[in-house]
C-alpha cells in the first residue's frame, strides 16, 4: 500500500506536467490524421471522380488509393518525388560536410562564414524560390538571364542548360539546387557541433599512433559523426517529401516537369476531390513514416542498451 | 516539502484543465454580435491588386449608395488567376464557413458549385431586379443550368484577342493592322517573320496560355458551332478536323520562346512582346485575353505600343469569360447579399466596375461613352458576336478538366506528341463533357 502511493507521488507531477502536451497532441495531430484517414476512405470527391450510385459520405474502402496509383500522372509524381529527394539529399549532405570540414580546424572569421553558410535558412522558401525561379530561367540563347546569363559572362557558356525544364522525367532535379542552397547550412551546423564535441584527445591519440589527415578522418572522426549523419538524413529525408513551396514558386501546380504528390494534393483540394487529396496526404503520411519510425525505434533500442 | 509538491500538482492541473477548454470553446475566427453580423455582407473575390482591385472599388461606392444599411467586408485573397483564392474558398465552403458572396467564373466552373449545393438559386432575384432581360440571350443560355441561373455577371473578357507589335512586324513587311484570315495564313506571317531575323515571333507562356492557344485554333480551324460542340459531347475530340488543329497548334508552339514553361504571361509579354524599349522586341505576337490593356497601361507604356485583333479565324466570334457573384448556401446575411447581387447586375455598378477594370459589361444596354478605346470597340463586338466559352477561364467546363487539359499541354510542351495529346484530350472530354447533365 505504501509503495503504491510513492510511486504516484513519483510519476504523477510529471504527467501532470505533460498532460497538455499529450492530449493537444493527440488531439491536432494523431486526432487529425486519423479523420484525414477517414476522409480518404470515402466519396467526398467532383462528382466526375465519385464512384457511380453511392453517397459523399459513404465509406468505399481504398477505391481512392487504388484510383491513384493507377493514375500514370502520379506515377510520375511519385518518381519525381525519389529523384527530387536523392539528389536533395546527397546535395546537402555533401556540402553541409563540405562547410563543416572547411570550418572546423578553425579560421580566421569562422562566425562571418558560418552566419553566411547559415543565413540561407532564415528565408522563406517561398520568397527564395520566386528568386530562383528568375535565376534558373531555361533561356539558353541570347536573351539568357539568371545562371545562364552568369554562365555566359563568365565563360562557362558550356554549363547553360535548360534546367527544370530539360526533361519531364529528371528535370526536377535542378529544382534540388535552391533547396540544397536553403538547407546546407543547417547540415554544416549539425556536422560542426559533431566535430567540436569530439574530444581533442582522440585526435591526439591518433596522430601519436602516426595517423595521417585522410587516415585520422576516415577512421577516428567520421564514425564519431555517424549517429549525427543518421539524423541529418532523417530531417533531410522527410523535408525532401513535403517541399511544396519552392516547387509552387519555381514552376506551379499543372506543370508536368515538376510535379510531386504535395502539390497534386493542393490542386485535388482546389478541385473539391477531398477524399483524393486526403489519400494522397495518408500516402506521404506513410513514406515518411518508413523513414521516421526504424531511425526512433533504433534510438529507443539505443537508449535503453546504455 | 509535501506541501510545494502538491502546490505544483494543482497548478498543472488548473493548467491542463483552462488549456483543454480553450481549445473546445472557438468555433468561429468572426468576433461578432449578433446585431453587427447581420449587417455585414462578405465579399470573397481574388481582385487584391491593380486594375481589379480598382475596379472593385469603384462597385462597393456604389453599393453604399444603393445599400447603405449594410456594411461591406471585403474579404478579396491576392493572385491573378485566383488559384490560390480558389482553394481557399473551397476549404470554408467544406467547413460551413461560407462568405455572404463570392466571385466565381461563370459557367462551367460554377457547376462545381452548384452540384456539391453551395450555391443558391438565384433565378427570382434575377427577374426581380429586371436582369433576365437586360444580359444578352446567349449569355444567359450558356450561363443557365437546368433552367435555373446561380450567379450574375459582372463583366466580360475576351479571350481570342491576338497582341502586336507592329514595330517588329514592320521588319518583315507585315502590315500589323491586318489580322490573318486563318489559322494556317497566320503561320505563313510566323514564318516570314523568323525568315526576316526574329527570334520568338509569338511569345507564350505556361499554364492557361497554352490552353487559350490551342482553343483559339480549335475556334479558327472548326468554326464556332463545331468548337461550341466540343464542350457539350456533340463534337468528338478524337475528329480528323481536331487532329488538324492540335497539328496547327504544334505548329504555332514551334514559333515560340523555349522558355514558355517558366514565366506567366505578363513576364513573358515584357521579356518578348512589348520590353521597355519595343523596338528591341524579339517577339511580333501574343494570344491573351483583353486584360492585356490594362496591363501595358500599369506599365506607363502608350496606346500606339501595340494593336489587336481577334485570334486568326475567329473573327465575329466573341470567346467570353465572365467574373460572376454568387449567393452561397449558408450564407450569414442574404438579403445583404441579394442587395450586393443587384448592385452587381445594374447598369450603375457595371459602369463603375468596368471602366476601370478593362473589362466591358455583361448587360446588353451598356452604353460605351466614357470608356477607353479598346472597350469601345469591344463593346460594339459584345453586341453583334456570336459567343463562344473557353475552357481556361471557366466558361465552358469545369475546373478540374480545365486542370487535366493544361496538365496534359504541359507534356506536350515537352515532348510534342500530337496523338499523345489528342488522347489526353479525348479522355478528359469523355471524363467532364457531360457536365451539364451532372449538376444537381
Amino acid at each position: 500500500m505504501k509503495r503504491k502511493i510513492r510511486s504516484v507521488r513519483t510519476w504523477g507531477p510529471g504527467l501532470l506536467l505533460v498532460s497538455p502536451s499529450i492530449l493537444l497532441i493527440g488531439f491536432f495531430v494523431y486526432g487529425l490524421i486519423g479523420w484525414s484517414a477517414n476522409i480518404s476512405t470515402t466519396n467526398q470527391n467532383s462528382r466526375f471522380e465519385r464512384t457511380a450510385g453511392t453517397a459523399a459520405d459513404a465509406h468505399i474502402g481504398l477505391a481512392n488509393y487504388t484510383n491513384l496509383f493507377s493514375s500514370p500522372d502520379f506515377i510520375q509524381s511519385l518518381k519525381h518525388l525519389g529523384i527530387l529527394a536523392v539528389f536533395y539529399i546527397v546535395g546537402a549532405l555533401f556540402f553541409g560536410m563540405l562547410w563543416a570540414l572547411l570550418l572546423e580546424k578553425g579560421v580566421r572569421a569562422e562566425g562571418l562564414f558560418r552566419a553566411v553558410y547559415l543565413f540561407p535558412m532564415a528565408v522563406s522558401m517561398f520568397a527564395s524560390g520566386v528568386v530562383w525561379n528568375w535565376l534558373l530561367n531555361s533561356d539558353t540563347g541570347a536573351g539568357a538571364s539568371g545562371l545562364n546569363q552568369l554562365f555566359e559572362m563568365v565563360g562557362l557558356g558550356f554549363l547553360k542548360n535548360h534546367w527544370w525544364v530539360s526533361s519531364p522525367t529528371w528535370g526536377i532535379a535542378a529544382i534540388a539546387i535552391p533547396a540544397v542552397w536553403q538547407l546546407s547550412g543547417y547540415i554544416m551546423a549539425l556536422f560542426l557541433a559533431g566535430f567540436r564535441g569530439i574530444p581533442a584527445d582522440l585526435r591526439e591519440a591518433a596522430r601519436i599512433d602516426g595517423a595521417s589527415e585522410f587516415q585520422l578522418y576516415r577512421h577516428v572522426l567520421f564514425p564519431q559523426l555517424s549517429p549525427i549523419a543518421l539524423s541529418a538524413l532523417i530531417i533531410l529525408g522527410h523535408m525532401s517529401l513535403k517541399m511544396f513551396d519552392i516547387i509552387m514558386a519555381i514552376s506551379g501546380e499543372k506543370n508536368v516537369y515538376t510535379s510531386v504528390p504535395m502539390v497534386t494534393m493542393w490542386t485535388l483540394t482546389g478541385q473539391q476531390d477531398f477524399a483524393r487529396a486526403a489519400a494522397v496526404a495518408i500516402i506521404l503520411l506513410v513514406f515518411v513514416g518508413f523513414l521516421v519510425v526504424p531511425y526512433l525505434v533504433h534510438n529507443a533500442r539505443q537508449e535503453k542498451n546504455t | 516539502m509535501t506541501r510545494v509538491r502538491t502546490k505544483v500538482a494543482v497548478v498543472l492541473a488548473a493548467t491542463a484543465l483552462v488549456a483543454v477548454s480553450a481549445c473546445s470553446s472557438s468555433d468561429t475566427n468572426k468576433p461578432s454580435g449578433t446585431g453587427a453580423a447581420v449587417k455585414n455582407v462578405e465579399v470573397f473575390t481574388w481582385w487584391a491588386a491593380g486594375g481589379e482591385k480598382a475596379g472593385l472599388d469603384g462597385m462597393i461606392s456604389v453599393f453604399k449608395k444603393d445599400c447603405s444599411q449594410y456594411t461591406f467586408v471585403n474579404a478579396a485573397v491576392a493572385g491573378g488567376g485566383g488559384d490560390k483564392a480558389k482553394t481557399l474558398l473551397a476549404n470554408n465552403l467544406k467547413a460551413g464557413n461560407a462568405p455572404d458572396s463570392f466571385q466565381a467564373h461563370a459557367g462551367g466552373e460554377l457547376s462545381d458549385y452548384i452540384a456539391n449545393g453551395q450555391v443558391e438559386d438565384i433565378t427570382a432575384v434575377f427577374k426581380a431586379a429586371g436582369l433576365d432581360t437586360a444580359f444578352p440571350k446567349d449569355l444567359l443560355d450558356q450561363i443557365t443550368v437546368a433552367g435555373k441561373v446561380y450567379s450574375v455577371p459582372a463583366d466580360i473578357h475576351r479571350a481570342n484577342m491576338v497582341w502586336v507589335n507592329p514595330l517588329v512586324l514592320k521588319k518583315a513587311k507585315l502590315d500589323p493592322a491586318k489580322a490573318p484570315a486563318t489559322v494556317k495564313d497566320w503561320i505563313a506571317d510566323l514564318a516570314k517573320l523568323k525568315a526576316a531575323g526574329v527570334a520568338t515571333p509569338l511569345a507564350l507562356s505556361k499554364g492557361f496560355a497554352e490552353e487559350m492557344l490551342l482553343e483559339s485554333t480549335l475556334l479558327g480551324d472548326l468554326g464556332v458551332d463545331k468548337f461550341n460542340g466540343l464542350y457539350d459531347g456533340k463534337t468528338k475530340w478524337d475528329g480528323a478536323d481536331v487532329t488538324a488543329a492540335i497539328n496547327d497548334y504544334k505548329t504555332l508552339v514551334s514559333y515560340s520562346n523555349t522558355d514558355r514553361e517558366t514565366m506567366d504571361w505578363d513576364a513573358a509579354m515584357s521579356k518578348y512582346l512589348l520590353p521597355t524599349d519595343p523596338k528591341t522586341a524579339t517577339g511580333g505576337y501574343q494570344l491573351m485575353g483583353d486584360w492585356v490593356p490594362a496591363q501595358i497601361l500599369s506599365l506607363k507604356m502608350p496606346e500606339s505600343s501595340y494593336m489587336y485583333w481577334p485570334a486568326p479565324g475567329t473573327d465575329g466570334v466573341y470567346q467570353w469569360l465572365s467574373d460572376s457573384f454568387t449567393l452561397p448556401k449558408g450564407a450569414k446575411n442574404p438579403e445583404g447579399d441579394k442587395c450586393w447581387l443587384k448592385v452587381v447586375g445594374s447598369a450603375e455598378g457595371q459602369k463603375a466596375f468596368n471602366l476601370v477594370k478593362g473589362s466591358i459589361p455583361a448587360r446588353s444596354d451598356a452604353t460605351s461613352e466614357g470608356y477607353p478605346k479598346y472597350q469601345q470597340w469591344a463593346m460594339e463586338q459584345w453586341k453583334a458576336a456570336k459567343l463562344a466559352p473557353s475552357l481556361a477561364h471557366g466558361s465552358a467546363g469545369p475546373g478540374a478538366w480545365n486542370n487535366d487539359v493544361q496538365t496534359a499541354l504541359s507534356a506536350f510542351s515537352a515532348n510534342s506528341d500530337v496523338p499523345t495529346l489528342q488522347k489526353s484530350l479525348v479522355a478528359a472530354a469523355g471524363k467532364y463533357a457531360n457536365w451539364r447533365s451532372t449538376v444537381g
